[in-house]
C-alpha cells in the first residue's frame, strides 16, 4: 500500500500543477481584457447569417456504429493487454486461447465487413 | 521526530513538485517553439519566409501570439452551454499535460515512475476525446456540432490500431513500464524488426491529434474550424495548447515504443558520451519534423478514405501483426 503510494502521488502532485497552470490561463483575461458584448457578437457563427435553425440536430447514424465498433475492438485492446504483459508466462495454452478469441472476433469483423457497416457514403 | 518528519514527508513533496513545475514549465515553453518550427518548416515547403519579424528570425512570435490572446475579449455564445463550454478547453489542456507525469526523458527522471506508464498514457490521452465532444456540443452551433462528431469518430477509430501497435511493442517487451520498454530497445530499435507497425503508429498518431491530412474537424474550407469555431481568447488558445502538447507526446511515444527513447543510436565511444536527454530531445524533434512535412506535403484525405483507412486497413494490418508477432515469439521460444 504504501509502495502503491508513493508510485502514485507524484501523479496526483503533477495534475494538480497541470491544473492550477490551466486555470490561470484562463483567468487571466477576465481581468486583462476588455468585455463589452452585445448580441450580434455573442450570437452563434453561421457565416454572418441568422442562424435559421436549431444546433440540436439530427446526425448520421453511421456515428453510433462507429462508437459501438470502437466499444468492441477497445474492449478486445484491454483484454490483450494482460496477455501480451504475461505472454512468456502463458505459454502454448494461453497463446492459442487468445487466438481462438481473436478468431470469434475476426468473424464478426468479416460479417461487418461483408455487410457494410464499415463502408462511409 | 521534527526533522524525521520533514525527512519523509515534506522534502520529497517538495522534489517532486519542483520537478513536476520544471517538466510543465518546459514542455510549455518548447511548445512555443514547436508552433514556430511547424509554420516555419510548412513556409519552407511551400517557398515562403514564415514568421521573422518578433525576435531574432522570428523566435518569438508564438510568445507574441499568446500574449496577444491573453488580452482578447472570451465571447461565449448567449446559445451556449456555459459551464461545459469552459470546462471542455480546461479539459484539453489538463489531460494533454497530465499524460507527461510519466514520460521517461532520462533514464530514472521520469515524475512517476509507476509499472503501468504505458496504460496511464492509453487511458488519459483516450480521453482527450472528451474535450472535444463537449467544445462541440456545447457551443450550441452547427460548424461546432459537426466538427465535434467527426473529430470523435476519427479519433476513436484510430485509437483501436494504435492499441493493437502497443500490444505488438508489449509482446516484445513483456513490461508496461516506460523504462523497461525502452531499455528492451538496447540491442535493436523496435523501429527495425516492426516497421510496418511503426507506419501504422505513425500515421495513427496523426490521425489520433487531428493533424493534417487528417484535419478533417477543423477542415477550414468545410467546417471553419471545426469544434473551435465559438472560441476565442485564451480558451482558444488552452485548446490549441492542448492539442500541440498531444502532438509532442505523440512524438514522445513513438520515440520511446520504437526509437529507443533515450538511447543513443549506436553503443559506441563518442555517442554514449550524450547525456540521454539529448537524444530523447533530438529523437522528438526528429518524429516532429516529419510530422510537419507531412502537414506540408499531403493532400488532405476525404472523410470516407480517413475511416476506410482506419477501419479497413490499419485494423486488419495491425490486428494480423499482433498474430504474427505472437507466434514468432511463441514457436521460435523467443517468449520470454
Amino acid at each position: 500500500m504504501q509502495d502503491l503510494l508513493s508510485n502514485y502521488y507524484p501523479i496526483l502532485i503533477f495534475m494538480a500543477l497541470a491544473a492550477v497552470i490551466t486555470l490561470a490561463l484562463m483567468v487571466v483575461p477576465l481581468f486583462a481584457a476588455p468585455h463589452n458584448p452585445d448580441s450580434e457578437k455573442n450570437a452563434p457563427y453561421e457565416c454572418g447569417f441568422e442562424a435559421f435553425d436549431d444546433a440540436r440536430m439530427k446526425f448520421d447514424v453511421k456515428f453510433y456504429l462507429v462508437a459501438i465498433l470502437f466499444i468492441i475492438f477497445d474492449l478486445e485492446v484491454a483484454f490483450l493487454f494482460p496477455w501480451a504483459v504475461a505472454f512468456g508466462e502463458v505459454g502454448l495454452f494461453g497463446f492459442w486461447s487468445m487466438m481462438f478469441f481473436l478468431g470469434v472476433l475476426t468473424i464478426g469483423f468479416a460479417y461487418e465487413w461483408r455487410k457494410g457497416a464499415l463502408d462511409w457514403d | 521526530m521534527d526533522n524525521l518528519f520533514f525527512d519523509t514527508y515534506i522534502w520529497p513533496l517538495l522534489l517532486v513538485t519542483a520537478h513536476s513545475l520544471a517538466i510543465i514549465l518546459v514542455l510549455l515553453v518548447s511548445l512555443a517553439f514547436f508552433m514556430y518550427a511547424d509554420r516555419k518548416i510548412w513556409a519552407a515547403v511551400q517557398l515562403r519566409r514564415g514568421p521573422n519579424v518578433v525576435g531574432p528570425f522570428g523566435l518569438l512570435q508564438s510568445f507574441a501570439d499568446i500574449l496577444k490572446y491573453l488580452f482578447k475579449e472570451v465571447i461565449i455564445p448567449t446559445t451556449a452551454n456555459k459551464p461545459i463550454f469552459l470546462l471542455a478547453p480546461f479539459v484539453t489542456m489538463f489531460l494533454a499535460l497530465s499524460a507527461w507525469a510519466v514520460i521517461p526523458v532520462n533514464e530514472g527522471w521520469a515524475v512517476a515512475e509507476i509499472n503501468v506508464g504505458i496504460l496511464y498514457i492509453f487511458a488519459i490521452s483516450s480521453l482527450g476525446v472528451y474535450g472535444v465532444i463537449m467544445g462541440g456540443w456545447a457551443s450550441n452551433s452547427k460548424y461546432p456540432f459537426l466538427g465535434a462528431l467527426r473529430s470523435a469518430a476519427q479519433m476513436v477509430s484510430y485509437e483501436v490500431s494504435i492499441g493493437l501497435v502497443i500490444i505488438t511493442v508489449l509482446l516484445c517487451v513483456g513490461s508496461l513500464n516506460l523504462t523497461d520498454i525502452v531499455l528492451a530497445q538496447k540491442t535493436v530499435w523496435f523501429a527495425v524488426p516492426l516497421f510496418p507497425m511503426f507506419v501504422v503508429f505513425f500515421i495513427s498518431a496523426l490521425a489520433e491529434t487531428n493533424r493534417p491530412p487528417f484535419d478533417l474537424p477543423e477542415a477550414e474550407s468545410e467546417l471553419v474550424a471545426g469544434f473551435m469555431t465559438e472560441y476565442s481568447s485564451t480558451p482558444y488558445v488552452i485548446f490549441m495548447i492542448g492539442e500541440l502538447a498531444n502532438i509532442i507526446l505523440m512524438c514522445a511515444m513513438t520515440t520511446i515504443l520504437f526509437l529507443g527513447g533515450w538511447l543513443p543510436p549506436v553503443d559506441i565511444m563518442p555517442f554514449n558520451l550524450v547525456p540521454g536527454v539529448v537524444w530523447f530531445v533530438l529523437k522528438i524533434c526528429f518524429v516532429f519534423f516529419m510530422f510537419a512535412m507531412v502537414k506540408a506535403m499531403v493532400p488532405r484525405y476525404r472523410y470516407d478514405q480517413l475511416m476506410r483507412l482506419g477501419w479497413k486497413v490499419f485494423l486488419p494490418l495491425s490486428l494480423i501483426w499482433v498474430v504474427l508477432t505472437a507466434a514468432f515469439l511463441q514457436f521460435t521460444g523467443m517468449a520470454s
